[in-house]
């Protein structure tokens, strides 16, 4: 428990550093480090394969894109956009009713329902597999054909080309 | 898990991490004497016997040689980069099996560091891992041929390694485990994985290749168009721990390549072997199989290295997207098939 604890505190310590970074490549390498404590967390509660993919998917795959993207454009001080203080003041507002919304949905919720894992090796590779293609099988192939016109929207929007957009 | 067992474990980590040190070092060494004999010319052949010292000698130069971080750099991640090279091409070989069970004193260990049941994905995801080293050197050097170095190196290992992911799958279909150490005890006997998946295994050297940066997909470090690439403004062991990872990582990947599809430590006529010598000494035949089989590998990037020029880079995009990634989409619903209807 103590190991969760101190994996938690980091997760939301390099959270925090994301947000307060001043160089966004700093922020994205702090997101990097917060994906990682995620990892470390599904390994605890022993789903070996959510966590390697999520190391290989979001670590691995996506901030590397991110990171990309960023070092592409490099941002920094003098060529960011500075916004007026009434955007900061809205956004100060906007961010704190969010919070009160999450502070309240939680509440209603509470934690008198603990959910029992009946098998705590559901999450090994052959577990989540049968789940998944069996008893989850229509959701898990609509998500799949969600993600593909996703895809398939993303470079319809990228293509310049007036004959195939 | 006994004390005995954790100290054997400990004891093969630091094998392990020694000879892996040990094989980089000479791959140095080697692949100047390789490029010299496809060159028709000697090779390093001054320090020791055929040059013998010389990786030791390029080490001492490289501690010694003076250490410049640029003044504009951001100097802590100046310092991560080429650490986290080094560091994600060590830990690769943690889940590679290097032979089977042996027998010390009376009880039966495994030759391999840890046998978790995702280890196929564990290397995956270290490869993919392995790119920040690249990128965060690239990026903290502040300067643009650098930068461009990195930002080729991050699109290029995106690419290929989606392709990887797609041969592992076809893969995957034939062994039904992700488990490395299930794989290499299942080619026991000539059933080696090359044989049932030999398009997954093309697709996968061409995509190690570009992962460990190699040539012809040395593209991040291209001297005729960005000076040095990613690591231009590195000097003295920075350089060497880049120069070096990639050795280490060619060794990892060819023992992957080893594992997965060349039957790992398996021989013909192994069974023969193992009853006559017994069981200390077979499973270390093995053992010393599975390091021929490395060598092979790692003896064919360097010949493809000093064969074949450099692609330009929208020729790399080409391949990567265009011509593997259907590739392997083919090979999988090719083995879908098969299994379904032959096997």
């Amino acid at each position: 428990m103590s190991i969760f604890y101190f994996i938690a505190f980091l997760s939301i310590l390099f959270a925090v550093l994301v947000i307060s970074a001043k160089n966004p490549v700093h922020s994205i390498l702090y997101l990097v480090l917060t994906f990682f404590t995620f990892t470390v967390q599904y390994i605890l509660l022993n789903a070996q394969f959510l966590a390697i993919v999520n190391f290989i998917v979001y670590m691995g795959a996506i901030l590397v894109l991110f990171l990309y993207t960023l070092m592409l454009i490099n941002l920094n001080k003098d060529s960011e956009p500075m916004k007026t203080n009434m955007v900061k003041i809205a956004a100060v507002l906007g961010g704190g009713c969010l919070l009160v919304v999450v502070v309240a949905a939680l509440k209603v919720v509470g934690v008198s329902d603990p959910v029992l894992v009946r098998d705590p090796n559901l999450g090994l590779v052959k577990n989540l597999g049968k789940v998944l293609f069996d008893e989850f099988l229509l959701p898990f192939e609509i998500s799949s054909l969600l993600l593909l016109s996703a895809m398939v929207g993303a470079v319809l929007l990228a293509t310049k080309d007036p004959k195939i957009a | 898990m006994d004390t005995r067992e954790i100290i054997v474990r400990l004891v093969l980590i630091v094998v392990i991490f020694l000879i892996s040190l040990v094989i980089a070092m000479y791959s140095t060494y080697a692949e100047r004497k390789i490029a010299a004999f496809f060159q028709d010319r000697v090779g390093p052949n001054r320090a020791g016997p055929f040059g013998i010292l010389q990786p030791l000698a390029d080490g001492a130069k490289m501690f010694l040689k003076e250490e410049i971080i640029p003044t504009n750099s951001s100097k802590f991640l100046f310092i991560v980069g080429p650490s986290l090279a080094i560091m994600t091409a060590c830990i690769g070989s943690a889940v590679i099996p290097w032979g089977q069970q042996i027998q010390i004193g009376t009880r039966m260990y495994d030759l391999q560091v840890t046998d978790i049941n995702v280890g196929l994905l564990y290397i995956f995801g270290v490869v993919s891992l392995g790119v920040y080293g690249v990128m965060i050197g690239g990026w903290a050097s502040n300067n643009k041929y650098s930068l461009l170095g990195a930002i080729r190196a991050a699109s290029q290992n995106i690419s290929y390694e989606i392709a990887m992911g797609l041969s592992i799958i076809a893969l995957l279909m034939v062994t039904n485990t992700l488990s490395l150490k299930e794989i290499a005890a299942q080619q026991h006997g000539w059933h080696w994985n090359v044989l049932y998946q030999p398009i997954g295994f093309l697709l996968f050297i061409v995509c190690a290749f570009a992962e460990t940066n190699r040539t012809p997909f040395d593209l991040p470090e291209c001297e005729t168009e960005l000076v040095g690439g990613y690591h231009t403004e590195y000097s003295s062991m920075k350089l060497g721990f880049y120069l070096f990872a990639e050795y280490i990582n060619m060794f990892v990947s060819s023992a992957v390549m080893a594992t997965l599809y060349w039957g790992g430590y398996n021989y013909p006529g192994m069974d023969w072997v193992a009853a006559h010598v017994g069981p200390v000494v077979g499973p270390l035949i093995g053992m010393v199989v599975l390091f021929a089989k490395i060598f092979l590998f790692i003896f064919f990037f360097m010949w493809v290295r000093w064969t074949i020029p450099r692609f330009r880079y929208d020729q790399l995009m080409d391949l990567g997207w265009k011509g593997l990634i259907p590739l392997a989409i083919a090979n999988i619903i090719g083995t879908g098939l098969w299994i379904t209807f032959v096997k």
